[in-house]
């Protein structure tokens, strides 16, 4: 129970620093956190094999990725702050998140939810979708990611000439 | 409730602590074993009252001292908070990574069971992947911060190749998690309990008789699985001969050469307790972690009939003598490949990660995938 | 047990932050990640209905949310490392070149 509300603090927390930090640097390593948590909450939800993929696709490998390219692009200079806009977009998005919570709270929420089996967000579970239901969204999503690479590894040469 | 939480805390407790005193250890066998292999003496000038103990007082007990009292330096055009974040972000998952891996079976105190591991997750390996994955920040943030451009050579090299590899090692164990068909570590330790005559089918005697009476570890059922792995988890520890990323005679210390005292010291025992985290989930996976071949839960079975009976605590404390051995072992096996391999070129590592470790996993797994059939269909 | 309305209202709060990290920042790479704010905030939605009404489904479409992000997150580095490699600048007010 605590832990739900402490993990909400630090990961509101976390996504402001990811938003509002002038180092693009910081601003990688705080999304970091704010994946590990939002993995840890996913754990929590009885959803294990999906919080140890997000850390080891998200959090391992994409952040890399961005931190990668953030030093490869060098960026020295720090972005200043611009206090007209970011105090503007920061009212438009309590009022959109104001918005969003209004829509999404309602009094008729399922109070008990569902008793969950042990199998429940095992990887077991998980594999058994994925290979019989979901079989043709899993073969589509690989070519998903080898057309990636391949525009990825085209985009990101340089040219010879 | 409280002594549940307790048990756990005291084995998670007992978990770290032992690591990080096996680290240190091997620090001194480091230093001392590639002395004797170079045919040189080695540290042995510090000494208390004339005690020098083969080099342990100048490892043990010198050299935390010098570490931690040093001056604590951070670049001033570097990043202060990175700086000091990225040791510690090198440390944790080396630590971590030991909540999954089983040091012996159960223990059972009056009607209290107790499973030898920390934490029983459903995922196991994933978990342990996952933490490896994290241990690539502790080096790029590292040379980032130092703001020193050999820093951030060893820093890209050794992410690089962390990540290369990473991807080899999680191949090369699919092969063992088809095997014995479950990712927690635990039951992969128990399924290496049972003899190879259980994993083949009835009607080949002869092979029965070969290999039959042997236990169902993982090097027997997976050799090559094994070597993979082997050189992946050497690659993930950056350890000789894929040391590049620190590569002492190139580019100064790589991605900390900036950093002094307790820093160094963490990145330090980072390195150590990577070592002996690949070295126990080596035993774990491969080579039956806490198992003592032909030893059940009540005593010795032996293949060819006699039975020894032994009480429940000899068979734990066994188990747990065999798993530190192993894991002893493997760590010194790791050290004598430091100082007898030169150092690969960073392409050539790039070369062996993509070219050779991963086709040879794919093949790997097919042909593992085949012979379950097979087998099965028999 | 934390009610499903919590969980919702904390996804909410951090999509709106990545819409701000979209609209008010200069650095094309911060951009792209507030996109990755997003991914995950929807994630958390996914998540917490699929505990809340017992089904496996919305675990399978996070998993296929990340693979699709991992792919974009991908292509849109290496669009930046070009962009860049032509501009020299990472602040999206520098290109502008099909306004009219």
């Amino acid at each position: 129970m605590i832990i739900f509300y402490v993990l909400a603090a630090l990961l509101i927390l976390t996504s402001l620093m990811v938003v509002f930090q002038r180092n693009v640097v910081h601003c990688a390593m705080a999304l970091v956190a704010a994946l590990f948590l939002i993995a840890i909450l996913f754990v929590t939800l009885q959803a294990p094999m999906v919080g140890v993929l997000q850390i080891l696709v998200y959090a391992g490998a994409i952040m890399v990725l961005f931190l990668f390219v953030i030093m490869l692009l060098n960026p020295t200079s720090l972005e200043p702050r611009r206090a007209l806009s970011w105090g503007f977009g920061t009212v438009v998005a309590l009022l959109l998140a104001g918005a969003l919570a209004a829509l999404v709270s309602h009094d008729e929420a399922p109070a008990d939810p569902f008793a969950a089996t042990e199998l429940f967000g095992a990887p077991e579970s998980l594999a058994k979708s994925l290979f019989t239901d979901f079989v043709l969204p899993f073969e589509i999503a690989s070519v998903l990611l080898l057309i990636a690479i391949v525009g990825a590894v085209v985009l990101a040469k340089r040219e010879h000439n | 409730m409280i002594v549940d939480i307790g048990i756990i805390a005291l084995k998670a407790f007992l978990v770290v602590f032992m690591v990080l005193n096996l680290a240190g250890v091997l620090g001194w066998i480091e230093r001392k074993g590639s002395a004797l292999m170079q045919d040189r003496i080695g540290a042995n000038r510090a000494s208390i009252l004339g005690f020098a103990g083969m080099g342990l007082i100048n490892t043990l007990v010198a050299d935390p001292i010098k570490f931690l009292t040093k001056e604590d330096f951070i670049p001033p055009s570097g990043d202060k908070f990175l700086h000091t974040l990225a040791p510690c972000m090198a440390l944790f998952p080396a630590l971590v990574t030991f909540a999954v891996i089983p040091f012996g079976d159960t223990l059972q105190i009056g009607e209290r069971v107790i499973n030898l591991q920390v934490a029983n997750l459903n995922i196991g390996i994933l978990y342990v992947f996952a933490m490896g994955s994290l241990g690539v920040y502790g080096i790029v943030i590292g040379a980032w911060a130092s703001n020193n451009k050999f820093s951030m050579f060893g820093g890209v090299r050794g992410s690089a190749q962390m990540i290369s590899y990473e991807v080899a090692m999680g191949l090369s164990v699919i092969g063992i998690l088809m095997v014995y068909g479950t990712l927690e570590l635990q039951e992969i330790a128990r399924g290496q309990g049972t003899l190879i005559r259980e994993f083949l089918p009835e009607s080949w005697r002869f092979l029965q008789a070969a290999i039959g009476w042997l236990p169902a570890w993982g090097i027997f059922l997976q050799p090559l699985a094994f070597l993979l792995f082997f050189t992946a988890a050497v690659a993930e520890t950056k350890r000789v001969p894929f040391d590049l990323p620190e590569g002492e005679s190139e580019i100064v210390a790589g991605y900390h050469v900036e950093y002094s005292g307790g820093k160094f010291l963490m990145f330090f025992a980072g390195e150590f307790a990577e070592i002996v985290t690949a070295a126990a989930l080596m035993t774990t996976l491969f080579f039956g972690g806490w198992q003592v071949p032909y030893l059940l839960r009540d005593g010795f079975h032996f293949p060819w009939g006699t039975t020894w009976l032994l009480p429940h605590l000899a068979v734990t404390l066994l188990q747990v003598g065999a798993f530190a051995v192993k894991v002893v072992f493997f760590c010194w096996l790791q050290i004598l490949l430091r100082w007898s391999v030169p150092r690969f070129r960073y392409d050539q590592v790039m070369r062996l990660g993509w070219k050779m470790l991963l086709p040879l996993a794919l093949l790997n797994v097919i042909v593992t995938a085949l012979v379950i059939v097979a087998v099965q269909q028999l | 047990m934390v009610p499903l309305n919590h969980y919702l209202i904390l996804s909410a709060a951090i999509f709106a932050i990545g819409v701000v990290g979209v609209v008010i920042r200069r650095n094309l790479i911060v951009v792209l990640m507030s996109i990755e704010l997003m991914l995950n905030a929807v994630n958390l939605t996914f998540i917490a209905f699929s505990r809340f009404l017992g089904s496996m489904e919305g675990q399978v479409i996070v998993f296929f949310v990340m693979a699709v992000a991992a792919a974009e997150a991908v292509v849109g580095l290496a669009i930046i490392i070009s962009v860049f490699r032509h501009r020299q600048t990472l602040d999206p007010q520098e290109m502008q070149l099909l306004k009219w």
